[in-house]
């Protein structure tokens, strides 16, 4: 896990941890609607809220402390639509992690996941990418097109994580940011330098950044 | 209940004051402003049958009139547009709107794209590439309904004293980085500033439209997302053909009433643009700009000092010299007796007709009194400015001609605060010929922009 990563002391701004930050670049991908912007928000925010039809692609940070190491997400929230499909590799090319995100409620958008997997197989990813298919509106039981089952051996059949989520719930949305966070430092974070450092640019104003850490309690107890 | 969602069959349905359509040549629809597509696609047919019964006489059907409507038809390109409306709007005008709502379509597609795809398939489904865009286009028809600057083509920037306004540019004009070109500030979904790259604007100006296009695209869509956007975005006045990249921002969440958009040509320079918004925030931050923003209204008419006068609406060409201005227009709150969303329709409508008259293609005129039923108004064209006043009823011409002179000494007397004076400039772009108009670079990118894969 984190682990693995070595400790630089003495950052000035991690004083208090004396841990580094890295950068972790991550993409939300999956047909419009399916709750990609929502499960953004719950990432960097912890809300859910109204959200509308995103633009091109929306850019998000968070940071999140493991025991050993602190990743600072950059998080690309894509349109999912096609007029946008020009400029989605903008977004995804060199990403640590990938969510393909599905509406468990409509199975369209899980036969449009599948495309987006094959795309993102054919000519973008590392090895050490981790993808992660994720069907959110798990609050959406009574409308379920796509059972647990099918998204799990999907996952198997392909070597993916698979998490079901609900943005509005806030429903395993912790889980799996922590769940991304530590393949990352697994997969990615073993090969030397995957990962660059984060340095905080001096004067900039961080305080409506967000920096609040969701996951003290699970980083206490450690993965 | 959402327009998508409205029963086409219903008297409610018929009776809303302006329908649009958009469809294929071949006659798929696209959009329609009330209900959804697939509920009219057998409307869209026969008006797609009109049109091609018309079109094989050579003689392409511009308008109807029927019983207190107006059909209304512009085709550009492989696209169809129609307005069926019962408002008393002139053909010309109709047609202008049609033409804003094409523009819209450009913004996110590009014409290249749009062109490339029909010839390639003369029966694909647009709505594919437009999915999620229908509230843009909503958004769009309900802002040219309520919103002068689409009738004048002209751009109504926030009023701000000058020393205000100034400073805020030169906090943009400071953060820059190669290949940007168009830095834009956005208050109340108001202008506040726009600096653009010198080179860029020596070829070719800015026009109204581009800059209602892009203030309809952020309002209508991003106001309630998170996080810093970026995205490809067509001005198609500029060039119809080529994507900038847009970075857009709120300085101030979670109001997010001030906007920042900084337009670049590069796709991969998000990080580096990303860092002149840091550089921006701080600087404002700095001259604790936000609260002073906070604090701007528009004004009120009152502040002329003339009384009966209740409205105006004024437009300048006297532009200072060399500089390619955007064109803009001032014009105050809309007040009491036009508070009410019936009444502010009411003038806008009257402002609609006068403005008709004044442009007319047949026998223009200069000058227009016209006394209505609650209200008189005087539209005033010359050579430096064209001018919409509306006062109380019983104002005589000569009353009214002589407040006009009031106003315009007002006007003239805080023209700096009403105005964006001198547009402030950059120089940013070290490949000029990469940014300027149809540069080459920027339109094979998007002429071979990726959508061909999906057909
Ligand atoms: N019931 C339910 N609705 C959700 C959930 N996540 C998102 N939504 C709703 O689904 C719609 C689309 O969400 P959005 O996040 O914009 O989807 P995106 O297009 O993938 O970014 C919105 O109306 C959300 O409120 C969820 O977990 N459960
Ligand atoms: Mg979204």
């Amino acid at each position: 896990m984190g682990e693995k990563l070595p400790k630089v002391p003495g950052d000035p701004d991690t004083l208090s941890r004396p841990m580094r930050t890295l950068r972790v670049k991550m993409v939300l991908l999956g047909s419009s609607g399916v709750g990609k912007s929502s499960l953004a928000l719950q990432f960097c925010k912890d809300e859910f809220r109204r959200t509308s039809p995103t633009v091109g692609c929306a850019y998000l940070t968070q940071v999140v402390h493991l025991r050993e190491v602190t990743l600072r997400f950059e998080i690309w929230d894509t349109a999912g639509e096609e007029k946008y499909h020009s400029v989605t590799p903008l977004y995804y090319r060199g990403a640590h992690a990938a969510l393909l995100v599905y509406d468990i409620s409509n199975r369209d958008t899980f036969i449009r996941a599948q495309v987006w997997l094959r795309e993102l197989e054919k000519q973008y990813l590392s090895g050490s990418t981790v993808l992660w298919l994720v069907g959110n509106k798990g609050d959406l039981e009574q409308r379920r097109q796509v059972s647990a089952q099918e998204g799990q051996s999907l996952a198997n059949d392909r070597g993916l994580f698979f998490t079901e989520t609900s943005a509005l719930s806030g429903d395993q949305v912790e889980q799996l940011l922590l769940g991304v966070a530590h393949r990352v430092c697994e997969c990615v974070g073993a090969q030397q330098g995957a990962l660059s450092e984060w340095k905080e640019t001096p004067h900039v104003d961080l305080c409506h950044r967000n920096t609040f850490n969701p996951f003290a309690s699970c980083c206490k107890v450690g993965p | 209940m959402s327009h998508r969602d409205e029963d086409v069959t219903a008297d409610s349905w018929r009776q809303h004051r302006k329908h649009v359509f958009v469809l294929s040549e071949a006659g798929k629809p696209i959009y329609s402003r009330y209900g959804s597509e697939e509920a009219l696609s057998s409307t869209m047919g026969v008006m797609m049958a009109l049109v091609s019964f018309v079109q094989s006489g050579d003689n392409i059907i511009r308008s109807i009139y029927s019983d207190g409507h107006t059909v209304v038809f512009l085709q550009k390109g492989p696209l169809v547009l129609v307005c069926v409306s019962s408002s008393r709007q002139t053909e010309k005008q109709l047609r202008g709107e049609l033409l804003y709502v094409y523009y819209q379509i450009i913004s996110m597609l590009t014409q290249a794209s749009i062109s490339r795809i029909f010839e390639h398939k003369k029966n694909y489904d647009l709505r594919r590439l437009l999915a999620g865009s229908e509230k843009i286009l909503d958004g769009l028809l309900n802002l040219v309904d309520s919103d002068p600057s689409f009738l004048l083509v002209a751009v109504q920037c926030l009023p701000l004293a000058s020393s205000l306004r100034d400073n805020i540019s030169q906090i943009l004009q400071k953060a820059i980085t190669p290949n940007l070109v168009f830095s834009i500030l956005i208050a109340n979904n108001q202008l506040l500033t726009i600096v653009q790259e010198k080179t860029v604007i020596e070829d070719s100006r800015l026009e109204p439209a581009d800059i209602h296009l892009l203030l309809n695209l952020i309002g209508a869509s991003s106001a309630f997302q998170a996080g810093e956007i970026w995205t490809p975005i067509c001005l198609p006045l500029f060039n119809p053909d080529c994507y900038f990249y847009a970075y857009i921002s709120y300085l101030d969440p979670p109001e997010c009433t001030v906007c920042l958009l900084l337009l670049s040509t590069d796709k991969e320079a998000f990080y580096a643009v990303a860092e002149c918004k840091r550089k921006i925030e701080e600087a404002m931050m700095a001259q604790n700009s936000l609260s002073l923003i906070a604090k701007v209204q528009s004004y009120s008419v009152s502040q002329v000092g003339v009384s009966d006068l209740r409205h105006f609406m004024y437009k300048p060409f006297d532009v200072p010299d060399t500089y390619q201005q955007l064109t803009q227009f001032t014009s105050p709150e809309m007040e009491a007796p036009y508070s009410s969303e019936e009444e502010k329709m009411r003038l806008l409508d009257l402002y609609r007709y006068m403005h008709s008259r004044i442009h007319s293609t047949s026998r223009p005129l200069k000058l227009i009194y016209h006394v209505a039923e609650r209200e008189t108004l005087l539209a005033w064209v010359t050579s430096k400015f064209e001018l919409y006043t509306c006062f109380s009823p019983l104002v005589t011409k000569a009353c009214a001609i002589t407040a006009i002179t009031k106003l315009l000494r007002w006007i003239k007397k805080e023209e700096d605060r009403l105005f964006i004076r001198y547009p402030p400039k950059y120089s940013t772009t070290p490949n000029p010929s990469k940014s300027s108009r149809g540069g080459k670079s920027d339109q094979q990118d998007s002429t071979d922009n990726g959508f061909l894969s999906l057909l």
